[in-house]
């Protein structure tokens, strides 16, 4: 049935025109509608989005990698989802950076309609089953959304000590929900400075017997770990620290396929990679024929003529006009039939 | 035409003479220190625009590419109503100018990787295919690769002729020649065929400096893009029209028809009308950026017409503006096209422009004068290489 149609779509597929009427009927690509933005804060929005019907679902305390275009360029983020495990649409809470390319995208400028990229679920910051008796829950700022689905998820679990930082009052999101729960600390450091974890002993004198979630900046999460010590077992921590960018200096190791290449600051990819005996599609050298294309696994490169450093996973790379900056992945393609 | 330049020689810099060959760019009257800064200007125009690409392109090449679908859909409904005349009219016309989009603005555009700055999967040279018989990946390499690195060089640039036709006197004649015409209608009339062949570099095999075997892989790659169109246009959409079989099937080959023959003069008046110069294989030794650039500036022409026209034309009408920035969002040429046409007068270089039908009357003029061997001591004496300008001072 799917071939018949391809004979009448060919060289597209029959989602190319299905998206005409709705861009959720696609099945070489993920995407979700935005049917729902609430405002939490000033600052944090949640989206709900209602995923193609590849979804396969998530469990709580998991997160989910989007993308959205920004200025008519694709981006990739990656957000925890708040919702409760189950739901059939699932949901988003951003909170905008000051100078964040796509969080103030998505608070500010992602109506409802809004179509979005998205990847299954993921990540294994997640209850463990059976659900532990005692749980304690130890979040600051935008930490808080993957702990929001596990509470939604809990339900009226007996005991969950939740112990959540924000700046000011007007700064909490899930405010009301948070408040109506027994067993919820809310400090705004502002006022009443940053927890320190010494203090749990008075907060939450078990804490030692209890499951801890913990998520928040990394200053948190660092200092989670070093008070855990001997407990760390118990201890399970979620990072929203973005992957490490390059710093910009030029040259570094590229790996092609299995490869590692040492490549000097002027030197392009595709010169470093053929003179250590890579084999790699070229074409122009000059940037003008896009023959030399791989993708990037991971890390970043620098564009040789503007000096510009970027790269996301996934994006495509022209080797012949790139150099490297520190390290970076790029996947081979098969060498092409007609060459 | 003034020029600002303080050319060396102390003379105002003469303007190009439109002959079909010349040795070299500084040919053109040009100093070396002026081709480099002509360079770093041109760097510059390329730069501005990368920098200010952005949500009204992404919407541009949405909006085209919904309009191809529409376009697409609609003239094939209308099709199966093709018993009615107006219909079939109709029909065919939305689905010729479905095609002509689809070929033209989207395929040979998305394909040269300027919209490739969107990252989106969908609309990616590593990933576009189009309706055509040509695959993706070999048209990219001739046309890509070899067609723009070395454009208009007799003899590395297979465009020029696209090993069928002469359309260069440096080309030797041969009495085959004395049909170019003839060859020039059927590569006109079968031109996604042409280009097809021309990926496989047919002629080589034909004397036999290819072997038939070292391209079968290609030949596969070529007969399953034929199959999928022929089922495409000529079974499926015919068949699932039942009774109007007939109707569908004339629609559908009348729009691959009309698609041909468009794209066949859209491109031939891309480097071949009068005043398109064409360049020999020496000059390639240490060709600069500059150099490079004033090569398509120099071989290439643009087509007048308004916003629709140059739609229909994948804005190949400004082949000037394609040639120097390949990889530039095609919405943007028209941007460009007034400062380009500005700084090839500043330089007094020839920016050959015409509307179409005068373009594509002096490129058939030039196919049937090149049918014929050349005469000696007639203009136009193409080897005779205008005088070299005065040895230009080290920059
Ligand atoms: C597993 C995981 C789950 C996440 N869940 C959420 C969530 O539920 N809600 C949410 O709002 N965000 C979450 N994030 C963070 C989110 O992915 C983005 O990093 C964040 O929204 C910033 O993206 P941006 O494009 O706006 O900023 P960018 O334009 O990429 O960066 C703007 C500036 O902020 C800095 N920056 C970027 N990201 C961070 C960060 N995470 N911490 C500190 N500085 C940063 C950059 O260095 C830069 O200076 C999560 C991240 C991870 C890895
Ligand atoms: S080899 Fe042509 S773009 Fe890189």
């Amino acid at each position: 049935m799917f071939k018949a149609l391809v004979a009448l779509t060919t060289p597209l597929l029959p989602e190319d025109y299905l998206s005409l009427v709705d861009p959720l009927w696609s099945t070489t690509e993920l995407r979700g509608r935005v049917v729902g933005v609430r405002r939490e804060t000033d600052r944090a929005t949640t989206l709900t989005i209602r995923p193609g019907r590849a979804w396969t679902g998530h469990r709580a305390g998991q997160y989910v990698r989007i993308g959205v275009d920004v200025a008519g360029v694709r981006h990739w983020r990656t957000y925890s989802l708040s919702g409760p495990e189950g739901e059939a649409d699932l949901t988003i809470t951003v909170q905008a950076l000051p100078d964040g390319l796509v969080s103030r995208h998505l608070v500010d400028a992602t109506p409802v309609g809004s179509i979005v990229r998205l990847e299954q679920a993921a990540g294994d910051f997640v209850l463990p089953s059976p659900v532990p008796a005692k749980l304690l829950m130890v979040t600051a700022g935008s930490g808080i959304t993957p702990v929001m689905s596990m509470l939604r998820t809990l339900g009226a679990h007996p005991d969950v000590v939740v112990l959540h930082s924000a700046p000011t009052a007007a700064d909490v999101i899930f405010a009301d929900e948070l408040a109506a729960r027994p067993g919820t600390v809310v400090r705004h450091t502002t006022e009443h400075g940053r927890l320190d974890l010494a203090e749990l002993d008075a907060l939450c004198p078990d804490w030692r017997d209890r499951e801890a979630f913990v998520c928040g900046p990394a200053g948190l999460l660092d200092a989670a770990e070093e008070h855990w010590g001997e407990a760390r077992a118990r201890l399970h921590l979620e990072r929203f620290t973005p992957p490490v960018r390059s710093t910009g200096g030029a040259g570094g190791t590229v790996t092609f396929g299995d490869r590692d290449v040492e490549v000097d600051g002027g030197a392009s990819l595709l010169e470093a990679g053929e003179e250590a005996g890579v084999l790699l599609p070229s074409g122009c050298r000059m940037g003008i024929c896009f023959s030399c294309i791989l993708p990037l696994r991971d890390g970043q490169v620098r564009d040789l003529r503007t000096g510009e450093i970027h790269g996301e996973p996934g994006d495509m790379v022209q080797t012949c006009i790139t150099g490297a900056t520190g390290t970076a992945r790029l996947d081979l393609r098969p060498a092409e039939e007609n060459r | 035409m003034t020029s600002t330049f303080d050319v060396p020689t102390g003379t105002p810099t003469p303007p190009v003479r439109t002959v079909a060959s010349r040795p070299s760019p500084v040919a053109a009257g040009l100093t070396e220190a002026q081709v480099e800064e002509l360079g770093r200007r041109l760097d510059a125009i390329r730069d501005r625009v990368v920098a200010d690409r952005g949500q009204r392109d992404a919407d541009y090449i949405h909006s085209v590419i919904r309009t191809q679908r529409y376009l697409e859909v609609g003239g094939r409904a209308l099709l199966f109503a093709g018993i009615l005349p107006p219909a079939w009219v109709a029909g065919t016309a939305m689905l010729s100018a479905s095609k002509i989009i689809e070929n033209m603005e989207l395929g040979h555009n998305i394909m040269h990787g300027q919209w490739d700055w969107m990252r989106d999967p969908k609309i990616h040279s590593s990933t576009w295919d189009w309706d055509n018989t040509s695959p993706a990946e070999a048209w990219k390499y001739t046309h890509n690769y070899e067609h723009h690195t070395y454009t208009n060089v007799v003899g590395r640039d297979r465009d020029v002729g696209y090993g069928i036709l002469r359309m260069s006197d440096e080309q030797q004649w041969r009495p085959y020649y004395l049909f170019n015409p003839l060859w020039n209608a059927l590569l006109a009339t079968f031109f996604q065929w042409g280009v097809a062949l021309h990926d496989l570099e047919a002629e080589k095999i034909a004397a036999g400096e290819k072997s038939l075997r070292s391209v079968w892989p290609q030949l596969k790659a070529i007969g399953r893009k034929v199959r999928r169109q022929f089922t495409k246009d000529y079974l499926v959409f015919p068949a699932l029209a039942g009774p109007f079989f007939l109707p569908v099937l004339t629609g559908n080959a009348t729009a691959n028809l009309v698609r041909n023959l468009w794209s066949h003069a859209v491109i031939f008046c891309g480097h071949f009308p009068d005043g398109a110069v064409q360049f020999s294989e020496e000059q390639l030794d240490g060709e600069t950026r500059g150099q490079w650039y004033l090569r398509q500036m120099l071989g290439s022409a643009n087509l007048e017409g308004g916003p629709l026209f140059h739609l229909m034309t994948g804005n190949l009408s400004f082949q000037i503006e394609h040639h120097l920035f390949p990889d530039l969002p095609s919405n943007r040429y028209a941007e460009i096209a007034p400062e380009i046409r500005a700084i090839c007068a500043e330089y007094g270089l020839e920016y050959t422009s015409g509307p179409l039908w005068r373009q594509y009357a002096q490129v058939l003029r030039t196919i049937n004068r090149l049918a014929l061997p050349p005469r000696k001591g007639t203009a136009p004496e193409p080897t005779a290489l205008t005088p070299e300008p005065a040895p230009p001072l080290a920059a």
